[in-house]
């Protein structure tokens, strides 16, 4: 699940403000330093009435959660934001249950008080318990930092900078076909806190970044309309992303550009207002069954919802089943050896990897980050797990992947960064095309849906050309890829190189109850399906 | 304390106004108590209140607007934050598509605030959570559910003298039950302003014998059917429809409802004669605030009649540049229907397919509103007027527009939960030929 009315939310006026996420503050704001010397006094003052309130294990979130939009369209800037949000939140395990109160005053009464009430939900929430939370050890790490290793502060790019980019982008557009161009840049950042019983206090500051746009190109006579979003990923980067390095482009077949390490927003804004163009005179896809060739543009978001989501815990065990949905990769299925997809196919889950959304040095519930299996030669090995979960896979440890959104939220099992590992063999993409007969070339993340269970998928994507006889030919539309996950994954015939491995991602993604948001990156070389099952879209009104 | 009085908002909004030397100014103050409670597993896994209030305050210089929030009151604070909005509001560009504030409004009060939700506490939530988790643990069955409730107030003001002040209350229940075995699910969801005459215990019946009945599923080819579309079924496609019913992408000519040539298709017949879709914030079965964000009275208008587009959402900007009158943007959705309910049109049915629910619905072409997404918690055969068998759940590739001219029947509407949109509706269930079911899903 994601948030599908992200951006149409993020609107306009007054209403836009009302959104429930902090408060507004003028952009100097943002770069104001946390006192951490408050937050150690805030987190002692938590840990030390949780001792005294007979927790077992108590830890706490200091946080604070910068939030930068700048929303355009054409030559009008709809709407700048700067919000902040601060406050602590306390989870304590007691007489094995858990309980979790937040507050947004940062004195130590407010914070000893949330504390008494996470102690007496745990309490309420112990009678009704049937089993006792089972939490993995995790060795104190004292003081400790970590940050993003950004070059440049978003945040303190001036916001008059960030506009004449984004009317840039807008004017180069509108120049090269488009009638219509929204173009936003989102910046993110949470300087957040944590200390536990276990003795570590951890200090990160993580930052984020997304430049979305959408050129339209509009027909009037005919009354179409088509669409070319930008290709771009959101990072785990600062606002270096944006500095359009030659060395972080891939040259791909058909005159495409991909995007690896950094982006070049004016160059895919043309590109776009081109191909909104030209896709009104496409010709309309024929359906049947093809070799799909898919960018790692348009396969993180299949990883993100075949792979990643499944293979959560909580979901797995039925935690989600009244939201998000349980799932088809059952425990018994890691037992019997499943196969989930041909031997070629290597999943790693990681929070460490350098530019994606995932990395952070720690997670928060204390745990040091790292990689692992889950899928290996086409095997299902592994999932992913929180602190009180990973004893249900007979772990020792977590793997790291408690995450709250904000700190009035409580923290759960939420996704990893989950890769598809480049194949061993060298192989370009365009070596890869040549072999295909009858295929389609796919870029761009498109509409996506799939089942409570993870096996029925149907995504679209922004650009399809054909392949004929192992050449790219030209775009068609109307074209969607329908997909049972695991025959999907075992149809994998080919997996190029390491040379193209590239990051995609999903900034708002969306799960629990209230829900949620999470950001995370998913990365793959291009990758080879074969006799896949492609539906033709166009209807008649 | 998160819910001001009339008199108390008052008071903190004309404080505001009389503080600000900008052009134009107007206020907003919003403060909720929301309460919620979530279970699975049979067990209660999370549960809290959450309460907040805030002050948001926007003020112009010309065509220069700024905005700040707050949420502290005193008059420190009400200074502080005024004078952000106009520091901001001098550092901003000039906004092309600037509109003044809105002019002194009378608002007619609606129905939205009901004293037996604002009365909810924690020992209401828990029994909500036993009595659907109970006869599930009873009958070998497993309940997954959440129940989120809150009382809410809003008040704005504005420098030109508008003032408006309402409560309201909410109440969204929604639970998933599943076999032990886990292959077959049901679920049921309830939409409230006025809680006063929930029972979990009995709703609890409806999702437990969906999960029961649904199991031994059978696989039907996928193709067009006649189905049945249950009113949960029905909302997900009609409210992603609405997204646009707006004039400006209609004029730009990026919406099903632009005309080709130019223009939109106002007045236009688009739909079966039989479609009826009118806004009503005093419908007591759907009740919603009486202005909408932008403080504009709401009015009590058709949207499509008999068929033919009504009305279209005109932004108070792009009314003035088309020479037409701005109204405030709906706030729910009622669509007319027959008597029926669903289990009557079953009864009318010699083939088809009854749809209790969909899921993941999402946008393939915005040219048609082509939308895919799933059915699930419940997929069964009709023949000869009566449920045969449980089938296996189906992707569906069907756009609501094609979909509200194939209509054989609609039967009695009913307020819906669950959904994703943010309006509150109404929607018939719906017999309709020749749905889209482009392939099978193995998910229960």
């Amino acid at each position: 699940m994601q948030r599908r009315d992200f951006l149409s939310s993020a609107g306009l006026g007054l209403a836009a403000l009302m959104l429930p996420y902090g408060r507004s503050v003028a952009a100097e704001a943002l770069l104001e330093p946390a006192d951490t010397a408050l937050r150690k006094r805030l987190a002692d003052v938590a840990l030390g009435a949780a001792r005294d309130g007979g927790a077992q294990y108590c830890d706490v979130r200091v946080g604070r959660y910068l939030r930068q939009s700048v929303l355009t369209r054409e030559a009008q800037v709809r709407n700048i934001v700067n919000a902040e949000s601060v406050g602590v939140g306390v989870r304590v395990l007691r007489d094995g249950a858990w309980g979790f109160a937040a507050t947004s005053q940062t004195t130590p009464d407010a914070v000893a008080a949330a504390t008494r009430q996470a102690l007496a939900i745990a309490k309420a929430n112990a009678r009704a318990q049937t089993r006792k939370v089972e939490l993995a050890p995790v060795q104190g790490v004292g003081e400790a930092r970590w940050a993003t290793p950004v070059r440049k502060n978003a945040l303190a790019v001036p916001v008059a900078d960030k506009v004449e980019l984004l009317m840039s982008v807008n004017a180069a557009a509108l120049k090269n076909g488009a009638d219509f161009v929204q173009s936003n840049l989102f910046a993110i950042n949470e300087q957040k806190y944590f200390a536990s019983t276990d003795g570590s206090y951890i200090d990160q500051d993580i930052h984020r970044i997304w430049l979305p746009l959408t050129a339209t190109a509009v027909d009037k006579a005919s009354g179409k309309f088509r669409t070319r979003d930008g290709l771009s990923a959101p990072m785990g980067m600062g606002f270096e992303y944006l500095d359009a390095d030659p060395a972080g482009k891939f040259a791909l077949p058909g005159g495409l550009t991909g995007y690896g390490r950094s982006y070049d927003v004016i160059e895919d804004a043309i590109a776009a207002a081109r191909h909104a163009r030209a896709k009104l005179k496409a010709p309309s896809a024929k359906p049947g069954k093809y070799d799909l060739v898919i960018d790692p543009s348009n396969l993180f978001l299949t990883i993100h919802e075949n792979v990643g989501h499944p293979l959560e815990l909580d979901r797995v065990l039925g935690y989600e089943a009244n939201y998000a949905g349980t799932s088809f990769a059952t425990l018994d299925k890691r037992e019997s050896g499943y196969r989930y997809g041909s031997e070629r196919v290597n999943f790693v889950a990681d929070k460490t990897r350098p530019g994606s959304l995932g990395a952070v040095g720690f997670d928060d519930e204390g745990v040091k980050t790292r990689e692992w299996d889950l899928v290996r030669d086409g095997v299902l090995v592994d999932y992913q797990a929180t602190r009180d979960e990973a004893h249900i896979l007979g772990h020792t440890q977590s793997h790291g992947c408690s995450y709250a959104d904000s700190w009035s939220s409580v923290q759960f099992q939420r996704m990893p960064n989950v890769s598809l590992r480049p194949g061993k063999d060298k192989l370009s993409v365009a070596d890869m095309i040549k072999g295909v007969e009858r295929g389609l070339y796919i870029h761009g993340r498109g509409s996506y849906s799939i089942d409570q269970q993870r096996y029925n998928a149907q995504f679209g994507g922004q650009l399809f050309f054909e392949i004929k006889n192992g050449q790219v030919a030209g775009l068609v539309e109307d074209a969607a890829y329908q997909i049972r996950t695991p025959e999907f994954w075992a149809s994998c015939s080919a997996i190029c190189d390491e040379r193209d491995f590239r990051l995609g991602g999903s900034f708002f993604d969306g799960k629990g109850q209230p829900s949620q948001v999470s950001a995370v990156s998913h990365g793959a070389a291009t990758a080879r399906f074969d006799g896949i099952n492609v539906i033709n879209t166009a209807r008649a009104l | 304390m998160s819910i001001f009085t009339e008199a108390q908002s008052k008071a903190i909004l004309d404080k505001v106004v009389a503080l600000s030397k900008a052009d134009e100014t107007s206020a907003r103050l919003t403060g909720a108590i929301e309460g919620n409670i979530r279970f699975a597993l049979n067990n209660i896994s999370t549960s809290g209140v959450v309460s907040d209030v805030s002050l948001a305050v926007q003020v112009s210089f010309g065509k220069r607007v700024g905005m700040a929030t707050i949420n502290e009151f005193d008059d420190a604070a009400l200074e502080r934050v005024v004078r952000r909005a106009e520091d901001l509001a001098r550092l901003a560009p000039e906004n092309p598509e600037f509109m003044p504030i809105i002019d002194k409004q009378s608002y007619k009060p609606s129905p939205t605030f009901a004293a037996a939700t604002a009365a909810i506490d924690p020992e209401f939530r828990a029994k909500v959570a036993a009595d659907s988790i109970g006869p599930c643990r009873e009958a070998k069955l497993t309940a997954a559910g959440f129940l989120e409730d809150g009382q809410s107030f809003v008040a704005f003001a504005n420098s030109k003298g508008n003032f408006g002040y309402q409560t309201a209350t909410s109440f969204n229940y929604t639970c998933t039950v599943r076999t032990d075995d886990g292959r077959g699910s049901g679920w049921v969801g309830r939409d409230l302003t006025d809680a006063g005459s929930f029972k979990a215990e009995s709703d609890i019946r409806i999702a437990m014998r969906k999960a029961t009945e649904s199991a031994e599923a059978k696989a039907l080819e996928p193709g067009k059917y006649t189905v049945i579309l249950e009113p949960h079924a029905a909302a997900g496609l009609i409210s992603f429809m609405m997204n646009f019913f707006d004039a400006r992408q209609a004029d730009e000519g990026r919406s099903f409802l632009s005309k080709k040539g130019g223009g939109n298709k106002l007045g236009e017949q688009v739909y079966d004669p039989r479609v009826n879709l009118i806004a009503d914030p005093w419908d007591p079965r759907a009740p919603v605030m009486p202005w909408d964000v932008e403080g504009m009275p709401r009015e009590k208008m058709p949207i499509v009649e008999n068929g033919k587009v009504a009305a279209l959402n005109y932004s108070r900007y792009w009314a003035q540049k088309q020479g037409k009158r701005a109204v405030g943007a709906p706030g729910n959705l009622i669509m007319a229907g027959g008597d029926k309910t669903t289990a009557e049109l079953v009864k009318g049915t010699q083939k088809g397919i009854l749809v209790t629910r969909t899921w993941y619905i999402r946008m393939v072409d915005p040219q048609t509103v082509l939308l895919t997404g799933l059915t699930r918690d419940g997929t069964f055969y009709i023949e000869n007027g009566q449920i045969k068998h449980p089938i296996k759940n189906f992707r569906f590739n069907e756009s609501p527009v094609i979909m509200l001219n194939n209509i054989e029947e609609l039967g009695r509407p009913v307020r819906v939960a669950g959904d994703e949109s943010t309006l509150v509706m109404m929607i018939p269930p719906m017999k309709l030929r020749d749905f889209t079911f482009t392939s099978l899903s193995d998910a229960v």
